[in-house]
């Protein structure tokens, strides 16, 4: 069975796959996962979690341009600047 | 010597030669992985004998590398169990598993001791041994049918009985479940294979061709 | 060259990387495979040399460093070619490969040792022109194997500190072990300048037009002795070759090294080849068993 190997380096922080071991089952991925991703005490934690478990989502539906639910969809310049100049005032940062 | 220090030599040279040769598959184990794995398992005794030549050195007033160095064969205290050399797996995973659980034995013992630095040291040992057990059990487990593991283990039964005093082997006897009636024939501490001497001249071909030496 | 593969080939080139479940153009899954499986054989052949200096280890100390250095090359080596394995090259045929000589492993690996000399040159120097070698990995356009480059430049740098502390202790030990020092980098600067390989131009050396590496040959050897001759040469040690010398371009100009001996080696032919992978074939076929043992239910 080949397992995937989730590593967190510090607490807090999230889990990354880095990499996956073939073993003849959980005990072995264990004690095999503990050294090779540990043994210099370089992880807060592991998952093991089995290939077979783990799906992969990579195809995506984008058709109709719906931006106005992300930060690129918006363009608040030029208008922000028209409503400095009415109301007489500078930004507020001078950048 | 005090008697102190000689315990003490004698678990330390327990540690340090089954570390040495369990570091001897690094590099070859049956796969990758085990191979990694088992070498943490290597120098963590190593680690041990460090530990307890240092408590040894302050006794002696030595240091830990001249005491694991530079005595005689003759002089080193281990028991012959650790000296064989095993470069089957079998083998070598029989030693481990049998190795184990006398060294459970003993340090359960030795965490109950009055001496207050062995018995702190003894409790330090024990926690990384935890992980040496899983990594024992789960092997025995694994080649419990197999007929190789199980003629080594009764082969190096009488072996593993010389790593404990006399008092203690019939706990060990119970716990792997091995016949009592074979504490008759301990190969004990005190007489040395001839695979020892042979370890030793490699162990220190290179410290000695510079006598002194910082290395 | 098909237009998807020269769409491929463009986007790699522009810095994109795949992974393991994109479509891959055969001769870049070919070229991958044959350069991670190199790389991984090396890392596997590479403990050989090493390890029975362990045995031989002068104090504690070295001993554990030492078996934790060789530890962490067969630790490369599963990493490596477990990424090989998912390309759809099963282990046992890579093995099989590399006992019948029919897959490589770098030329480093197929030299004698001899004193401890040699384990302070070899995790100083060798390990140095590997990292070289292994930072160019670092962005390959195959993901997986970039990841695993990453884990694999953190631990090696140990192992150049080690090396350097090793040789430090001997040049400021006794003449006996200056002279070991002296007598290993003399054989080892040979194999070391022919290690990345003959200077072909970086657009027609295959392994970076996909991107697979990022940099060519010759510009590895320029970063080994841009970084390495300094520090040998600081310590009061020579380099066999009259010729060596940084120019006032900043180039390093040396003696041609010797690509005949290089070819020869790498083909299976070096002084300590066959014995290796004897040596390491025996030990396979001797745990045939237990990896049966693992597979059964």
């Amino acid at each position: 069975m080949i397992f995937e190997i989730f590593r967190q380096e510090r607490k807090g922080q999230p889990f990354a796959h880095a990499g996956s071991i073939e073993a003849p089952d959980a005990a072995f991925a264990d004690a095999w996962a503990r050294e090779q991703y540990g043994r210099r005490g370089e992880s807060e934690a592991l998952w093991l979690v089995p290939r077979d478990s783990v799906h992969q989502i990579t195809e995506w539906a984008d058709e109709f341009d719906l931006k106005y639910r992300r930060v690129d969809g918006y363009s608040i310049k030029s208008r922000l600047k028209e409503a400095r100049e009415r109301a007489g005032t500078t930004a507020i940062s001078d950048s | 010597m005090n008697a102190r220090a000689l315990r003490l030599l004698a678990i330390a040279d327990d540690e340090l030669i089954l570390g040495w040769r369990d570091s001897e598959w690094t590099g070859i184990a049956p796969t990758l992985e085990e191979d990694v794995a088992f070498s943490s398992i290597a120098q963590n005794e190593i680690g041990h004998a460090r530990a307890l030549y240092e408590l040894a050195a302050d006794e002696l007033g030595s240091d830990a590398d001249a005491l694991a160095f530079d005595r005689a064969p003759e002089e080193y205290r281990c028991a012959p169990f650790v000296e064989l050399h095993l470069m089957d797996w079998a083998h070598t995973i029989a030693r481990r598993y049998l190795y184990e659980e006398a060294d459970r034995v003993r340090l359960d013992a030795l965490r109950q001791s009055d001496d207050p630095e062995l018995a702190g040291l003894a409790a330090k040992i024990d926690r990384e041994e935890v992980y040496h057990r899983l990594h024992a059990e789960m092997w025995a487990a694994r080649l419990r049918d197999e007929p190789r593991f199980r003629d080594a283990v009764n082969e190096l039964w009488p072996y593993a009985l010389g790593v404990l005093e006399p008092d203690q082997r019939a706990e060990l006897a119970r716990r792997v479940g091995l016949p009592s009636n074979s504490l008759l024939q301990a190969h004990e501490r005190g007489e040395h294979t001839p695979e020892l001497t042979e370890l030793w001249n490699e162990m220190t071909e290179v410290r000695r061709s510079v006598p002194g030496a910082n290395w | 060259m098909d237009a998807r593969t020269q769409e491929f080939l463009a986007y790699v080139q522009d810095g994109g990387q795949v992974e393991s479940t994109d479509w891959l153009p055969d001769e870049y899954r070919q070229k991958l495979i044959k350069f991670i499986e190199m790389h991984a054989n090396s890392e596997l052949m590479g403990v050989l040399p090493e390890r029975e200096w362990i045995l031989k280890a002068p104090t504690l100390q070295r001993k554990l460093a030492l078996t934790a250095k060789v530890q962490d090359e067969v630790g490369h080596a599963q990493l490596i070619y477990r990424v090989a394995e998912d390309l759809g090259k099963p282990r046992d045929e890579m093995f099989a490969d590399l006992l019948s000589g029919k897959a490589k492993f770098h030329n480093v690996f197929h030299y004698p040792t001899h004193t401890w000399g040699d384990v302070g040159v070899i995790a100083w120097l060798v390990d140095a022109a590997a990292i070289i070698s292994q930072k160019a990995l670092l962005k390959c356009s195959y993901a997986p194997y970039a990841r695993i480059m990453k884990k694999i430049c953190w631990e090696e740098s140990f192992h150049i500190l080690h090396g350097r502390d090793v040789i430090l202790a001997m040049m400021t030990g006794t003449d006996a072990q200056r002279e070991l020092v002296q007598e290993a980098v003399d054989r080892w600067w040979g194999p070391l300048m022919q290690f990345h390989g003959n200077p072909i131009a970086r657009e027609e050396d295959p392994m970076y037009v996909w991107r697979i590496k990022s940099q060519g040959n010759e510009e590895a050897r320029q970063q080994f002795l841009e970084g390495y001759v300094p520090q040998i040469w600081e310590l009061g040690l020579t380099v066999p070759d009259p010729n060596l010398r940084r120019n006032d371009d900043g180039v390093w100009e040396y003696s041609e090294p010797d690509w005949a001996e290089l070819k020869s080696v790498v083909t299976g032919h070096g002084p300590r080849s066959q014995e290796r992978l004897a040596f390491r074939a025996r030990f396979l076929e001797q745990e045939q068993w237990v990896r049966d043992a693992l597979l059964a239910a």
